[in-house]
């Protein structure tokens, strides 16, 4: 329960930081839709083209805004040693970890908030339906899972902007094709018992991943 | 808070790697309460080392630390409780106003009565008027005063200090050491001026290429420590 409060103070306190800032988010935002609308332009004018490539640019506009958020979600704690005031303050180092997993969480999710109505208007498609958001939902845990602790493995080196998706692509990949493949099927109008095994192996990637970076961060963070 | 006769901290053998580089080479030390222990040395010699290892921070290669009894690498969470930090980075979120800045690390430290001790702080430290700007927009001394109000702001025991008064004005010196003994506090600070260092402390210690060179029991005079800090640079 301690874990719990301490990882809600420091999840908020990026938020209020964004709030503050109102630089990051924007951008992002900005540049998912840019993706879109480039893709728009490529095979928009093809219907059959669209449903078959749609999950793809979906996706993988999901990664790329994902990856500038996550990128930025470590940035700021390096700023002034800020991390080092988190590890001397009387919470767990996994109390660190869920609270920014939570912060990232909750920033891929308002990004994708933004995406999905936008590319649905564009791609003229239906995205809302319950097993579509489910599978958003369940590969968004699994992205802030890996994504948060090679954001904070990343931010120690030089180039971080490039080593994190070195980083973090190869991890994620397992969690990106099922989603695409899920997404693909709700698309072509099965239902969610043609989803599960997809399911399956993203809610599986989750759990691993997430246990996995919550036990490690604390090595992590102190080398 | 520990018993009278407890050492506020007892450092045993302590010793970090980096590599193969020894950064502390067996170091052990005992402050006890309410002494306020200066640390000089040459750069390199081990200074910041040995308080990111007191503050929790860097784990040792070998050696144990007790802040009242306690292990710090069993009863972490406890001891840090009760241990303030200044750095020579702020901990500082510079995209939120110093009132926002104070108010996390108070929920952090579950502080009762949060907002009045944080206006008190600021209004001891002169930085009231400013609470709701920025700390980007902050000098570098209006910064550091910020990260003592920070790091007293839980009214810690021990404070473990790396060059506190770097950036500081005369006023701002003055309130720093009020704010520091008007509360029963043990202290450790690392300085770069041996005058300013042996004036403010009641002991003092030198470290020379990761190892305690001098550290006598009573203060001593300033002098014997002019002479040990000179050798200590000859031995670099």
């Amino acid at each position: 329960m301690k874990e719990l409060r301490a990882a809600f103070i420091i999840a908020t306190k990026d938020i209020l930081t964004e709030i503050r800032t109102r630089e990051v988010l924007t951008s992002i935002v900005v540049f998912a839709i840019l993706v879109i609308v480039i893709f728009n332009f490529a095979f928009g004018g093809d219907e059959r083209a669209v449903k078959t490539v749609a999950p793809g640019i979906l996706w993988a506009t999901f990664a790329f805004s994902g990856i500038l958020s996550l990128n930025r979600s470590f940035m700021m704690e390096k700023e002034e040693d800020c991390i080092e005031g988190l590890m001397v303050s009387p919470i767990s180092r996994e109390a660190i970890y869920l609270g920014k997993f939570a912060g990232n969480l909750f920033f891929i999710l308002l990004i994708q908030l933004v995406v999905i109505p936008v590319f649905s208007l564009l791609f003229n498609l239906w995205l809302f339906s319950f097993e579509f958001i489910l599978v958003t939902l369940m590969a968004t845990l699994g992205f802030a899972a890996v994504g948060t602790l090679f954001s904070a493995m990343a931010v120690n080196t030089r180039a971080r902007e490039l080593i994190l998706p070195v980083l973090f692509f190869p991890i994620v990949t397992p969690v990106i094709i099922a989603a695409v493949n899920a997404s693909l099927l709700i698309l072509e109008g099965k239902g969610f018992s043609a989803i599960t095994d997809w399911l399956g192996i993203i809610a599986a990637f989750f759990v691993i991943f997430f246990v996995a970076s919550y036990l490690v961060f604390c090595f992590i963070i102190e080398e | 808070m520990g018993h009278a006769d407890q050492p506020a901290i007892e450092i045993n053998n302590l010793t970090r790697f980096f590599g193969s580089f020894k950064a502390l080479n067996d170091i052990s030390l005992v402050v006890h309460p309410g002494e306020t222990l200066a640390i000089f040395g040459h750069n390199g010699a081990g200074k910041t080392t040995l308080l990111k290892i007191l503050s929790t921070v860097m784990k040792p290669s070998n050696g144990e630390v007790f802040f009242n009894g306690r292990n710090i690498a069993l009863e972490s969470e406890t001891v840090r409780r009760d241990l303030g930090i200044v750095s020579h980075r702020s901990f500082l979120y510079l995209n939120l106003t110093a009132y926002d800045n104070l108010a996390f690390y108070g929920r952090l430290y579950n502080i009762d009565n949060r907002s009045q001790r944080i206006k008190e702080l600021l209004e001891r430290l002169n930085l009231k008027a400013r609470m709701h700007d920025k700390v980007s927009t902050f000098s570098r001394g209006m910064q550091q005063r910020l990260a003592i109000a920070r790091a007293l702001l839980h009214r810690p025991g021990i404070v473990l200090l790396d060059e506190p008064e770097s950036g500081l004005d005369i006023k701002a010196l003055d309130t720093l050491w009020q704010l520091l003994k008007e509360e029963d506090r043990t202290i450790v600070f690392t300085h770069h001026s041996l005058e300013r260092g042996f004036a403010t402390s009641s002991r003092v210690a030198v470290l020379s290429r990761g190892k305690i060179a001098y550290c006598p029991e009573n203060k001593g005079s300033f002098s014997e420590l002019h002479q040990a800090y000179s050798l200590s640079l000859e031995a670099m």
